[in-house]
């Protein structure tokens, strides 16, 4: 089965209470079934909230450890697919910013993020471990992969996903409005718009993101959910600032039609990556120090 | 030779007014409230803000205070019973004259700054007792340009419990009250704090809103250095005197420093928002 509805919820959060925030997911999550989507998405750190600062700890959750709230998602996601995001304890007490996708009972997959925005207002990689892999996942409907936020302002996460054969890429994403200007509105808005847009043409792939709304302190997130057909076709578009959950249909075999005939992914050179990746690294002139190198 | 910079502080008000009226709704929700409380001076920020407030909570959950001195003109009077009447909020008028008196009387004539300062400070009193008695939140008026120059009263007139100008500056918040509405009259008089009879803010500062923001935007807001705006066309000792005022009132921008001594402190590693749990 290669179509699916797709749900993109745009929720506002209670900061740091997993309780009342569980219950809109799972009243959501409900809705949405009962409106024929087969996968519901929600933003990062949808069961939490976003500038947690030293609320983190108290709100982690060890997948292993069969916490309440994911449990009761791994219920719900016998009727739809669910993506919700939510602090991970990694059993040695190391936080991280993840998002599982979850279908049929189970957990398929959890995305860790991985670029963690520490400038500006941002104070992530203050409070959280950062991710370590971008890789794709095999969902009921074909491959995904799952990016949080500031993993596709970087270019990295998503080509690399497009080699591991991703067919959609799921971006999920707490992002401030900033940069109010009179002809182009909040330039954080369109950024997200506009990477999204090119993200799916540039990888032929469908690229389906969902940012959260409402306020933590001054911050105003703005929502606006949107996905991109591989042809960089608009799908569907989200309202700004209030909540909705924007429903899309798609067929993921348009990815294979598309590639047919614009064989970009056939033709990309891992090879010549690896061999001028390498060759930077050792010459010391590649941008970035790495994480753990400083 | 970078390319010498042209600042554009054009905004798009109707966002603006959506993200403001969204915060100041927000922000006095959570903290369990649902009204506000503003001083309306009869000037354009104070006039900007009670609108914002009756459009976030409604009217009938604003009270706007005005807070006359004996040398505050009529006109400015005048101009904030024009924009009660716009917005719709309830209103009330307490003369600080004569609780300023007595203070004033311990003050030389010749000593603007600290008359000025008391006369903040008394309508600071008034405003959080009413609103103490309203049962609503002090929703600040200060904009940018004087959160930046630290051209406010501490204690006076920057104390409030929420600010939705802060990050507009003088200039924006002028286009946001054209959005609004807001009258000629008001938009056009020259700005004053009213401390003292015949009082500007340009006259005060010796430059004008619309150099100082432009200035303040590309220092600011671009993150030009001083020399890339000298060659964009400002004067130098303009440019120096204003990033001099920037770093000696930036204690007015913050919470007074807590001296550490223990492992976890409040300000350092204390670190909440204020809509924890909300």
């Amino acid at each position: 089965m290669t179509t699916l509805t797709l749900a993109l919820a745009q929720i506002n959060t209670r900061l740091g209470d997993v309780p009342a925030n569980l219950e809109k997911h799972l009243a959501l999550a409900a809705d949405a079934h009962a409106r024929g989507a087969d996968l519901i998405v929600f933003p990062e750190l949808s069961l939490t909230g976003y500038m947690l600062q030293d609320l983190a700890p108290t709100v982690a959750m060890r997948p292993a450890a069969d916490p309440p709230a994911l449990r009761r998602l791994l219920e719900a996601s016998r009727e739809l697919d669910i993506v919700a995001g939510f602090v991970e304890d990694d059993d040695a007490h190391r936080l991280y910013i993840s998002s599982a996708y979850l279908s049929q009972g189970e957990v398929v997959h959890i995305h860790r993020k991985i670029y963690l925005p520490t400038y500006g207002l941002f104070q992530d990689g203050r409070f959280f471990g950062v991710g370590s892999t971008a890789r794709g996942f095999t969902t009921r409907f074909g491959r995904m992969g799952l990016l949080i936020c500031e993993d596709f302002w970087h270019v990295s996460p998503p080509y690399l996903l497009w080699l591991d054969g991703a067919e959609m890429l799921v971006c999920v994403s707490a992002s401030p409005g900033r940069g109010l200007a009179a002809e182009t509105g909040l330039e954080s808005a369109r950024w997200v718009e506009d990477i999204s847009h090119a993200y799916a043409q540039l990888f032929s792939i469908f690229v389906a993101q969902t940012n959260r709304v409402g306020l933590e302190d001054g911050l105003t997130f703005w929502g606006a959910a949107s996905v991109f057909a591989p042809d960089g076709r608009r799908l569907a578009q989200g309202p700004f600032f209030e909540e909705a959950v924007t429903l899309a249909e798609i067929d993921l075999a348009e990815v294979a039609r598309l590639r047919s005939r614009l064989p970009l992914l056939r033709d990309e050179r891992p090879d010549l990556i690896v061999r001028e990746l390498d060759r930077l690294q050792r010459s010391g002139s590649s941008g970035g120090s790495g994480h753990g190198a400083t | 030779m970078t390319t010498p910079p042209s600042p554009s502080l054009e905004i798009d008000p109707e966002l603006a007014r959506r993200i403001l009226t969204d915060f100041i709704r927000s922000e006095i929700h959570r903290a369990g409230f649902k009204r506000g409380v503003v001083a309306v001076s009869g000037g354009l920020d104070s006039a900007v803000s009670c609108l914002l407030a009756a459009q976030a909570l409604g009217p009938e959950n604003v009270l706007a205070l005005r807070m006359p001195f004996r040398t505050s003109p009529a006109a400015s009077l005048d101009d904030a019973e024009a924009v009660i009447r716009a917005s719709g909020v309830a209103a009330r008028t307490f003369s600080i004259t004569e609780a300023a008196e007595p203070l004033l009387h311990l003050v030389p004539e010749g000593d603007r700054v600290r008359r000025g300062n008391i006369l903040a400070r008394l309508r600071m009193i008034v405003l959080y007792d009413q609103s103490a008695e309203f049962g609503g939140l002090v929703v600040g008026t200060g904009n940018k340009t004087e959160v930046l120059l630290g051209y406010t009263t501490l204690y006076g007139d920057s104390a409030c419990a929420l600010n939705p100008l802060g990050d507009l500056y003088k200039t924006q918040v002028r286009q946001l009250a054209r959005h609004l509405g807001v009258s000629e009259s008001i938009l056009a008089k020259p700005p004053s704090a009213d401390l003292w009879p015949g009082q500007t803010d340009e006259g005060e500062l010796g430059f004008t809103y619309a150099d100082v923001d432009r200035l303040l935007f590309l220092l600011v807001d671009e993150r030009r250095s001083p020399d890339e705006v000298v060659a964009a066309g400002f004067e130098r000792s303009f440019v120096e005197g204003v990033l001099d005022r920037i770093r000696r009132t930036q204690y007015k921008r913050m919470q007074p420093p807590i001296a550490k001594l223990s492992n976890r402190t409040v300000g350092y590693d204390f670190l909440y928002m204020r809509d924890w749990g909300t």
